[in-house]
């Protein structure tokens, strides 16, 4: 068969020719700023969501060393927080504790949107989806391109804030009305809140034209071959995301704009029969609690935002690093499908003690605890993909594996937590700051950081350096289990979230040892991501070139040249012959492949390993694809020893 | 001078970092022991530590939990607490089995089916047996648990029990306002513009009701017999929420709401049950007395309301029926106390209503 293949291959060579794509001068500005790459778009996303997340974790220490530490002289920081520290009648300093909300408002913001939506659904959409898909880049390269200039101009906004007199917004990440509308009653909810507002609404623009873009490339722009089923389980991560954001974004939009309204319009939509600083205000009628329906309706479908494209990653990397096709691979997009459904019908279990109708809550109840169904199933999966593997630790499938556990830690409390009867007295302690840490931020940052020491020589041609990956690795894991893990305890335990300090009552005045305990932990768990801003700034100049395809992998992403150029592939884009988890298929030998068969070879070469019911597609593809597929000629490149 | 000498060894440690990095690194290239297509030769290192460390580092967890679990799991003291407690235990048990038995298996299969060489994995791409298998059996979990669940919701929070007890609560910032119907029975209306410095709770003064209701800053309830508390807030939101009888309601403004639990222990049981918890017999720092003497049902704020969110405490004393007259028998009506405030204020309310600004009172 093969020799058929090189027989239309040489036909085809002189086409070649015709495919190069233009070469158009770049300048320093169109290629690293202003550009409609995918993948520079991708690593600007990457580059802003990493300097945020380390904005967001020193954020979370400062408040730690608040809570672990309350007694501490706190005078060191002046340098660093000015007049957020009080200094005291005795000479020690002090946190202002409308500066520790702050803290942590902003922390809360820009983990969850700058860092997990924009700097991981951002950078691996954006960098993955053309180049698993096999397009030459997104449907419209200039929309990707306001879509992060639009989250710049975010970020600029929101990182502005931090520097105002009244400090940034301060009322918690959700924001609550009528704390965030009156600035009588925060300082923070006065120009901080303002700029949180347009910052956001910014940002929604930028996820918005992202999305739209995402969907659009997903639908029209796959190659030859390419059908959905058999997509990587990436890909269809960010298809499911980007429609869930395009669904619930606006919502987050409309809450914003009514919020806008009421704190300088002087409308009331959210406030009524409010008397603050010794003056009682005109507004009446309006419901703090539509604020919340509103907030929620994108908050919780926010949560499977950041968490599908870190499992979406996962997949990927578990699968290659296994060397075993993903278990369940029709289960686990249906059970992407059925999360991102029943996402937009459980938002009012964040409200079950606002004084919504308890009927209301009973029925959020059930549908909650369904959607912990399909979680199951994709943990039960992934485990069983690792069931009689061959599996290498590289640092991206340590954290694959690293998510995998801390998705079910954090997974099963929501069980807990869903249930309504038992999340009165749950509901707003830190048992629900572990679960959500632990079952969303920390998963989703441990899929980003799969996703990161994965496709870095994708990226930039070079390896990160794996003892450092490692090393990161190992602190990072426990470093998040002793963080979060006894939260558990003190949760149970009745303390509330927010508090600035414990000291005021009988029963949270215990459990000092526990608090130090978690601060000394995230101060070293955020020490170790130092290790990895080295890493990763060092490996993009120095680290190791990287070969085409290090991790033996079978998308098309490791078809590309080793620094693909602006349009991915020279030549044709490969078409697509088969899915993407063809690993360790029996008899693979016998047709001269190893442990791995690539997307783009076509079953007629490998009539030993084919399954039945691919055996019957050759006469198809025989017909349709081969005789038109120019790329094959390649295809002896890369594999090196496959005939 | 200490802050130089301090940054000063910070660089040297830096630069300790990267002269070991690039050295070892260099020394890996050297002898080419990183070739992309060879397996870490730390793979096994790596499965063993999968296998290790979470099974310390849970057990340790585990320990910890055991030794402090009467700290962890506070006392509680409620009919509702009385539903919900079983099942917060019975539920938390599923949940550690299910922690336990998946974390095991993902750690255990890492460990074992690391890296050899020459052998091949398994081609094993699907099995609709097992799917529906581990579809259902966590369905049928989470229905046991959510039907459970329903029914105990359902008793708690659908109807407030008759003949109850009514106290109105306020938030505001930062501090709780409480108020008892007096001996009518009955709590007065009121109206948010009547607010002052005085009449904190914006009292409508036209209104009879409000005439025998009493303030206080100490919230006492009576065993056995259900209170409802009546629940708003004046400026922002705040979350009623009282841990030890596992009840909380948001406070909000312009939409009033309500709780209700029926206490089963005075606060003079609760001590005497505590003085057999060893974790309740150290000595308390702010009261000097151990903990179980120094004991109080306490009252928090739940919903991030401002700088002084974490300072709303309010003591809620559970008294047995004679202590309880005894107390209700000291209260003065807000109106008997104030009676010169009272006296003008009601003109002045008069005058608003006539005015037309003031609305219809609550």
């Amino acid at each position: 068969m093969a020799h058929v293949i090189e027989a239309h291959a040489d036909t085809h060579a002189h086409a070649h020719a015709h495919d190069e794509h233009e070469h158009h001068e770049e300048t320093f500005i169109t290629k690293y700023i202003f550009t409609i790459d995918h993948k520079m778009i991708a690593k600007q996303f990457l580059v802003s969501g990493i300097l945020w997340a380390f904005i967001g974790g020193l954020f979370s220490i400062l408040f730690r060393l608040q809570l672990g530490f309350p007694n501490m002289d706190m005078s060191f920081l002046k340098p660093l927080l000015g007049g957020w520290i009080e200094i005291q009648k005795d000479g020690t300093g002090a946190l202002n504790p409308e500066f520790y909300l702050a803290l942590v408002t902003m922390h809360g913001t820009i983990m969850v949107f700058f860092v997990l939506t924009a700097g991981l659904s951002g950078t691996f959409s954006n960098f993955l989806i053309p180049l698993q898909i096999g397009a030459r880049d997104m449907a419209s390269g200039f929309m990707n391109m306001l879509s992060y200039w639009f989250f710049f101009a975010s970020s600029v906004l929101m990182f502005s804030s931090l520097f105002f007199a009244t400090g940034p917004a301060a009322g918690g990440w959700v924001v609550y009305p009528p704390l965030s509308a009156l600035p009588q009653a925060l300082a923070g909810s006065g120009d901080g809140m303002t700029y949180w507002l347009l910052a956001m609404s910014l940002f929604i623009a930028s996820s918005l034209l992202g999305s739209i873009n995402y969907i659009t490339t997903v639908i029209n722009l796959r190659t030859k071959g390419m059908s959905f089923n058999r997509l990587p389980l990436t890909i269809w991560a960010f298809f499911i995301t980007a429609v869930i954001g395009i669904l619930s974004f606006p919502v987050l939009f409309s809450a914003a704009l009514l919020l806008i309204f009421d704190r300088s319009f002087g409308t009331s939509f959210y406030l009524s029969e409010i008397y603050v600083a010794g003056e009682a205000l005109h507004n009446v009628g309006g419901s703090p609690v539509l604020f919340q329906h509103l907030f929620w309706f994108l908050g919780h479908p926010e949560v499977y935002i950041v968490l599908l494209p870190a499992l979406g990653l996962t997949s990927e990397v578990i699968a290659t690093q296994a060397r075993k096709p993903i278990f369940g691979y029709t289960a686990m997009i249906g059970s992407m499908l059925g999360i991102a459904v029943l996402s937009f019908i459980v938002w009012a279990h964040h409200m079950f003690v606002t004084g919504m109708n308890p009927f209301l809550g009973t029925i959020f109840m059930f549908l909650t605890l369904i959607i912990a169904v399909p979680s199951a199933v994709k943990a039960f999966n992934y485990i069983t993909t690792l069931w009689k593997g061959n599996i290498r630790f590289t640092p991206a499938m340590m954290f694959s594996i690293g998510l995998v556990s801390l998705f079910i830690s954090g997974g099963v409390t929501g069980i807990i937590l869903g249930n309504n009867a038992l999340d009165i007295y749950l509901h707003d302690t830190y048992y629900v700051v572990a679960h959500f840490h632990l079952v969303m931020g920390s998963a989703s940052f441990f899929g980003m950081m799969a996703g990161i020491y994965h496709w870095f020589p994708k990226m930039f041609g070079r390896m990160m350096d794996e003892r450092l990956g490692y090393l990161h690795f190992w602190l990072t894991f426990v470093g998040v289990y002793t963080v979060f893990f006894p939260m558990h305890y003190i949760g149970m335990a009745g303390f509330p979230r927010r508090y600035y300090s414990f000291t005021g009552f009988d029963a949270f005045r215990i459990f000092a040892d526990l608090n130090m305990f978690i601060s000394a932990a995230a101060i070293v768990t955020f020490s170790a991501q130092l290790l990895f801003g080295f890493n990763f700034f060092y490996s993009m100049f120095r680290g190791r070139r990287a070969t085409q395809n290090p991790w033996q992998s079978n998308t098309l992403e490791w078809t590309a040249p080793l620094e693909p150029g602006h349009g991915n592939w020279e030549g044709q884009i490969p078409y697509v012959y088969r899915w993407p988890y063809d690993y360790s298929k029996p008899n693979a030998e016998a047709d001269g492949f190893t442990d791995y068969i690539p997307q783009n070879v076509p079953y007629s070469v490998t009539k030993n390993s084919n399954l039945p019911h691919e055996n019957d597609l050759i006469a198809l593809e025989q017909e349709e694809m081969i005789p038109e597929d120019k790329s094959l000629v390649e295809l002896k490149h890369i594999k090196v020893g496959a005939h | 001078m200490t802050n130089i000498l301090l940054i000063l060894a910070a660089l040297l440690l830096v630069a300790i970092f990267l002269v070991i990095f690039r050295a070892s690194k260099l020394i890996s290239i050297f002898r080419n022991d990183s070739d992309p297509d060879k397996v870490s030769q730390s793979n096994n290192i790596h499965a063993y530590l999968f296998l290790i460390l979470p099974l310390v580092g849970f057990s340790l967890a585990g320990w910890y939990a055991v030794h402090h679990l009467g700290l962890i799991i506070p006392p509680h003291a409620s009919k509702n607490a009385d539903i919900t407690e079983p099942l917060f235990h019975q539920a938390t048990v599923v949940i550690l089995l299910m922690f336990v038995i998946t974390n095991a298996a993902l750690f255990f299969f890492a460990f074992k089916y690391r890296y050899k060489e020459g052998y091949k994995a398994t081609f094993f791409t699907d099995n609709v047996k097992l799917e529906i298998v581990w579809t259902i059996v966590p369905a049928v979990i989470l229905v046991l648990l959510v039907v459970q669940g329903w029914q105990a919701w359902k008793k708690i929070m659908y109807t407030a029990p008759e003949n109850a007890q009514q106290i109105e609560v306020m938030g505001h910032q930062f501090a709780w306002k409480v108020r008892y119907p007096g001996v009518d029975g009955k709590i007065g209306k009121y109206n948010f513009r009547y607010t002052d410095a005085t009449n904190e709770m914006g009292l409508d003064f036209s209104d009879k009701k409000n005439d025998d209701d009493f303030m206080v800053s100490e919230i006492h309830i009576q065993k056995n017999v259900p209170v409802v508390f009546n629940i708003r807030a004046r400026d922002v939101l705040h979350s009623f929420s009282l841990p030890h009888f596992r009840q909380k309601m948001d406070a909000v403004p312009g939409m009033p709401t309500k709780l209700w639990l029926t206490p089963t222990k005075t606060t003079a049981e609760m001590r005497q049950e505590l003085q057999g918890r060893p974790e309740y017999q150290t000595i308390d720092e702010k009261s000097g007395k151990t903990r179980a003497d120094g004991f109080n049902y306490e009252i928090a704020c739940q919903e991030v309301c401002g700088r002084g969110h974490f300072a709303m405490r309010l003591v809620i004393v559970v008294d047995d029926e004679i202590d309880y007259k005894k107390w209700l028998a000291t209260q003065k009506p807000f109106t008997e106390v104030n009676k010169e405030y009272v006296a003008k204020a009601r003109i002045q309310q008069q005058k608003a209503k006539a005015s037309g600004v003031a609305m219809v009172s609550k």
